[in-house]
């Protein structure tokens, strides 16, 4: 199903997630995000941000210890665990985070 | 994420039997696998236009190779020994959820094709033409198993529906139908090692800061290394444990107590996976491949053991099949099993008296144990019947001062699935996860409620993340699913700088 954003279509697969990476631009993870009933702050995209620059070094999404500990650096260790990333994205950082960061979905038993 | 409502099942004291509700889960079946996934494992890539012919042709090659199989459709009795066993029945109510439900839908066309009464008399023995209708129901069905072999136990005849339902997912594999999840991860651990699609730096990176992590809070520079040559055991561990948590926290055990035994180890890149996805699809050919990559990185890296890190059917496949599958290891020290799990190098350990632990040092919690299917019912571990359920208790007991069982029906070779196994990890299958996990949360409800539970201890890469949502989703927390080896590491007094 594309998504639909400033006048531009979006192709995404089965499960919402971008097709094609380098299409990504800021208003697309804005109106992802509000598909699923969140508003982005400036949290959100901190760790959106990341995740981005992880991906272009690595071609892969962060491990989630990789990530909260990134996370605890920069903002604080009060912050660097998953309930905080869980209270940002609700359905785990690994997936939806990734999803609004127009990352592919991390798969295997994860 | 946009998940469609469905009915959240309450949870009781005991799970009831429920009443039947015809067609409750005919609506769910995983994505499709796309082209570029079927055919790098060597499958079609839609489906084929004679799909009926291939098909009857796959069966009859698999009832050939596989005489269980044929075993199987004919022995049957009916005798419905086996209806209220299975977890997704018990959280759906569908009657095809049913493991002799489920079994029909293959035996039905068995029948009509390959047997003499249901070619002349089709309806009184209930044969049926492979038509696209049961093709559907095929394909939703035989992804509604988990493959956990649970019903097997109560078969007085010792029916396996897993088998069956590998076999009927390799027949639609033949035919172009393939499942997305099972078959995009099996194409990504042929090319990069892993089922994530890790590669060797993220891989290097992620191993890296896991030492920064346990040298900053213990002071001890415990190693993890990565395709280190000459080094003694091989870690063959699911890829989860780099990636996920609670995962890692089992990782960092293992590590913990090899530094503490003073053991050479290390993991590999090229065979960065325990998982082994190929048995979930039926696939010999499949679970070769993968498998033989273990045996391939053994001999380049020149060790002398391969330890299975925590993963439920990697550890089937390991236990049962390995050494025919990519066998023979006799370049391995023969004085230790090939392969060997890392709970009994552990347990190993234990009775050594070389590690030594601070029982204290887990006191907060009170631990309750999951037996994942595929180590409960299709493995061993050390060289005692039912080792697989003894061993890790043993270690938990060593480890920790407060632990209980749940409800015997629910335990050992009577545990029930997570709800996530067997390839149906996916969020396209979240309700009949969901589902599927409720009996398993009634069990762990109670022990919570009788004797203050706080934690779920797990050895399955699988388990450990589909708990991980049903706990939030019964209303339990995240956290509360933790890896044994955490335990382990937690508690184990490291004596070597």
């Amino acid at each position: 199903m594309p998504i639909e954003v400033n006048g531009k279509s979006f192709e995404t697969d089965e499960e919402g997630y971008l097709a094609d990476l380098s299409l990504w631009e800021k208003d697309l993870a804005t109106a992802m995000a509000k598909e699923d009933d969140i508003d982005l702050t400036a949290d959100h995209w901190d760790i959106i941000n990341f995740l981005r620059e992880y991906y272009e070094e690595y071609q892969i999404a962060p491990a989630v210890r990789v990530l909260t500990k990134a996370v605890g650096k920069k903002l604080g260790k009060d912050k660097g665990n998953s309930k905080y990333l869980y209270e940002l994205f609700p359905y785990g950082p690994g997936k939806q985070a990734c999803k609004f960061a127009g990352l592919p979905k991390p798969t295997g038993c994860v | 994420m946009a998940v469609k409502e469905f009915e959240k099942p309450i949870l009781k004291e005991y799970t009831p039997i429920p009443e039947l509700v015809e067609e409750a889960t005919s609506h769910l079946a995983p994505f499709k696998s796309k082209e570029e996934f079927q055919k790098s494992l060597g499958y079609p890539g839609e489906l084929v236009e004679n799909w009926q012919e291939v098909a009857l042709g796959k069966m009859g090659d698999l009832l050939k190779k596989y005489r269980s199989l044929r075993v199987y459709m004919d022995s049957c009795i009916q005798c419905g020994a086996c209806t209220d066993k299975c977890h997704y029945y018990l959280g759906t109510k569908d009657p095809k959820n049913m493991p002799v439900g489920r079994q029909n839908l293959m035996r039905g066309v068995y029948r009509k094709h390959f047997t003499l009464p249901g070619k002349f008399f089709p309806k009184l023995v209930g044969a049926v033409d492979l038509t696209k209708e049961v093709l559907d129901d095929w394909y939703s069905y035989y992804h509604q198993c988990s493959q956990c072999r649970r019903c097997a136990v109560f078969c007085p005849i010792g029916i396996d529906t897993a088998e069956i339902s590998m076999a009927a997912r390799e027949i639609m594999d033949s035919v172009g139908v393939g499942q997305k999840y099972c078959n995009e991860i099996i194409g990504k651990a042929n090319k990069i090692g892993n089922n994530l699609g890790l590669p060797k730096p993220a891989l290097a990176d992620t191993l890296e800061g896991l030492e920064e992590d346990v040298e900053e809070e213990t002071g001890i520079d415990v190693k993890f290394p990565l395709d280190v040559k000459g080094a003694d055991v091989l870690l063959i561990t699911p890829s989860a444990d780099f990636f996920a948590e609670p995962h890692v926290d089992g990782l960092i055990g293992y590590a913990k107590v090899f530094h503490e035994a003073g053991m050479s180890w290390t993991l590999s890149s090229y065979a960065s996976e325990a998982a082994n996805f190929g048995m979930f699809i039926g696939s010999y050919d499949n679970m070769r491949k993968l498998a033989l990559r273990i045996r391939q990185a053994a001999l380049d890296l020149g060790v002398k053991r391969i330890v299975f890190g925590e993963c439920g059917h990697a550890w089937r496949v390991a236990y049962s099949f390995l050494n025919t599958l990519a066998g023979p290891f006799d370049f391995l020290d023969p004085r230790y099993p090939v392969p060997q799990h890392i709970c009994e190098v552990t347990h190993d350990l234990i009775n050594k008296n070389i590690l030594k632990f601070d029982k204290s040092a887990n006191d907060g919690k009170v631990i309750t144990f999951h037996d994942s299917c595929n180590v409960a019912r299709a493995s061993g571990m050390g060289d005692v019947m039912g080792g697989q359920f003894s061993l890790p208790r043993d270690i938990i007991k060593a480890t920790t001062n407060n632990f209980y069982d749940m409800d015997d029906d629910t335990i050992m070779e009577k545990t029930f699935c997570c709800g996530g196994g067997g390839g149906l990890l996916t969020d396209d299958l979240i309700e009949l996860r969901m589902k599927g996990a409720q009996p398993r949360m009634e069990a762990l409800k109670r022990v919570v409620e009788d004797h203050g539970v706080t934690h779920m201890a797990a050895i399955c890469a699988i388990c450990k993340s589909q708990f991980s949502k049903a706990f939030q989703y019964y209303g339990f927390e995240l956290d509360q699913i933790i890896s044994l080896h955490q335990l382990v590491g937690d508690a184990l007094i490291m004596t070597k700088k």
